[in-house]
């Protein structure tokens, strides 16, 4: 029968091993993996500044990126390629802020040149390579 | 009550219900607004009230597992906490820094960083808190008497707890690796060390409403959360899948996720086991009923709803969907909030010296809140594999899919009536029991077992 001291060190032994084995892989992820799929190095300074507006203004609490977010509004890892830069400007920019089928997005009072970063760092974000998601439907869209 | 320092929990638990009800609050503005009803958009918008939600979840359970140490340490310790005026002092400065941080996402001053929107420079009082609150817990603990398993695993959560919120701390310009990092705090928590807090509260009860040996329950306990870390540190790999990680996580977050629900399962068949072996049965029923609960939910919320969507097929399509809200709320609720509810069921006529053990309020809460999770849950499920269908396999625009799911916000909003009506009777006998006594100090410690009939 197991005893308490035998239970002790497969607590401690098996979460010294499976934590060194996470580590070496987030390592390696971190030093090859990430950097192969999203390229950070051709990352603009405006990409750089949209990435801090997509913070500072919480829109990761409406929309999602890289399925990550609330489920309010739209994903937006492709919206550069599926929308275009010039819809995005539009969205951004609304007097009375946006309101598809009358959902309201925050009405932001944003400069042309946030408008320009943001739409940057949506085409940064478009070229970023995630396992395939998110993916393609499967069916074609009804007309 | 053994000690009178122990009623220091009871700041904690009365915020921690407090803010269990703003949490909902904003719960139901966001549920309407999802049906099209968001009259408050213009002074709570969604991305205010998400991240107040979310952040009231984490500050309302942190409040409760900071409540449940100061009430087990000097317990299994066997002394007085070090010092109840910087205990006191802790939990002003704790809700005064919730507060601000509250007011602060209703003036658009956050970080969108999903469950870790508090601004940088409230992290750091964060993290002081969080120090002033370790250093008493552990003092009390190397100073005791005692250092017992239980005590020795709950600490180390809370502090392993408090040592991943750093990687959080940090600004990354690349989004995939602030995401990647972002995971050490939230799923290592939840997934992880706060599993550590759970086991190590689970123990203490287990140990007191049961009467079985410590020394069986405890052993016991390093299983349950030896599996928990076999499982659930490569189990982050499913954050990994399709957040610019390398692919290999879909093999290894694949496996190690398939194995999660083991650890909650092993915690599910520990409570149950303990509880048929016990030869004595404590009379505060609504303690028992709770801690069973936390163990049956979590392996159902957090285990098989977290399998639901964690293989890498699934979570393709899966993934950014409602579908993860409904494993969310269960799970949460599962092994988190019910394990609150517990500490709270239990220390509170010790603390007050009234011995409501079983009464009708605190029977229906339990079933009403539990039942309204389970509907909660159900109504998410609908509307998450509604939306799967109709964008990720059929094609239509996301707000397409929106207008045709919003009949399952209106369920969903029924079923999280009948939670509410659960919390709020639940709330209703905690402020019936009244404020801690120095009347229910008992120098022999807990004595209410009686042998079952």
């Amino acid at each position: 029968m197991l005893s308490k001291k035998q239970a002790k060190t497969f607590f401690l032994g098996g979460t010294l091993l499976f934590f060194l084995i996470f580590i070496a892989l987030s390592v390696d992820s971190l030093s090859n993996g990430i950097p192969e799929n999203t390229h950070p190095e051709k990352m603009s300074e405006q990409a750089k500044l949209g990435r801090y507006l997509w913070d500072k203004n919480n829109c990761m609490g409406c929309h999602t990126l890289m399925g990550e977010g609330a489920y309010y509004a739209p994903e937006l890892t492709r919206v550069y390629s599926r929308k275009g830069p010039d819809y995005i400007r539009a969205v951004l920019t609304a007097p009375e802020g946006w309101q598809p089928r009358g959902r309201k997005m925050v009405k932001y009072d944003f400069t042309d040149e946030e408008v320009d970063a943001l739409i940057a760092f949506f085409q940064w974000m478009n070229d970023t390579y995630l396992n395939g998601f998110p993916p393609e439907p499967m069916m074609a869209q009804p007309q | 009550m053994k000690y009178r320092s122990q009623k220091v929990a009871y700041y904690f638990f009365a915020l921690s219900m407090l803010l269990l009800i703003l949490q909902i609050t904003y719960g139901f503005i966001m549920a309407f607004a999802h049906m099209g009803f968001d009259g408050l958009h213009e002074w709570i918008p969604f991305n205010t009230a998400t991240a107040t939600h979310k952040n009231l979840l984490v500050v309302w359970i942190l409040s409760g597992f900071m409540g449940a140490a100061y009430y087990i340490i000097p317990d299994e310790a066997e002394r007085e906490l070090v010092s109840v005026p910087l205990a006191k002092l802790q939990f002003w400065s704790f809700a005064i820094v919730g507060v601000i941080a509250v007011a602060g996402f209703h003036m658009g001053w956050f970080e969108g960083r999903k469950f870790l929107e508090i601004p940088r420079p409230l992290d750091y009082l964060v993290a002081l808190n969080v120090v002033g609150f370790l250093l008493l817990i552990l003092f009390t603990l190397l100073k005791g008497k005692k250092k017992t398993t239980t005590a020795w695993v709950l600490t180390m959560g809370l502090v392993f707890a408090a040592l991943l919120y750093l990687p959080g701390m940090i600004y990354f310009e690349n989004i995939a690796v602030d995401s990647f990092f972002r995971w050490w705090v939230v799923h290592l928590w939840v997934e992880g060390v706060w599993e550590l807090i759970m086991g190590g509260i689970l123990s203490y009860l287990l140990i007191r409403l049961t009467g079985v040996d410590r020394e069986v329950i405890e052993k016991w306990l390093y299983v349950i959360v030896g599996l928990t870390f076999l499982s659930g540190i490569l189990g982050t790999g499913h954050h990994y899948y399709y957040t610019g990680g390398p692919d290999y996580w879909l093999m290894i977050g694949g496996i190690f996720s398939a194995l999660e629900p083991l650890a909650f399962l092993g915690m599910t068949a520990f409570a149950v086991q303990m509880y048929r072996k016990g030869n004595k049965k404590h009379p505060n029923k609504l303690a028992l009923f709770w801690t069973l609960n936390t163990a049956i939910l979590s392996f159902l919320g957090a285990g098989l709803l977290g399998l639901a969507h964690t293989l890498p097929q699934v979570n393709l399509y899966t993934h950014g969907t409602l579908v993860t809200a409904m494993h969310g709320h269960l799970a949460f609720w599962g092994a988190y909030g019910s394990l609150v509810f517990s500490i709270i069921s239990y220390a509170m006529p010790q603390m007050t010296g009234r011995k409501i053990f079983d009464n009708k309020i605190g029977n229906f809460a339990f079933w009403t809140a539990n039942i309204g999770i389970l509907g909660m849950t159900t109504a998410f499920a609908a509307a998450g594999v509604s939306q799967v269908s109709l964008e990720r396999i059929a094609g239509y625009e996301y707000m397409e899919a929106a207008k045709v799911i919003e009949p399952h916000f209106f369920v969903l909003i029924i079923a999280a009536t009948v939670f509410t009506t659960g919390i709020l009777l639940f709330v209703w006998n905690f402020i019936k029991f009244g404020v801690p006594s120095d009347d229910a100090l008992q120098p022999e410690g807990d004595v209410a077992f009686q042998p079952v009939s």
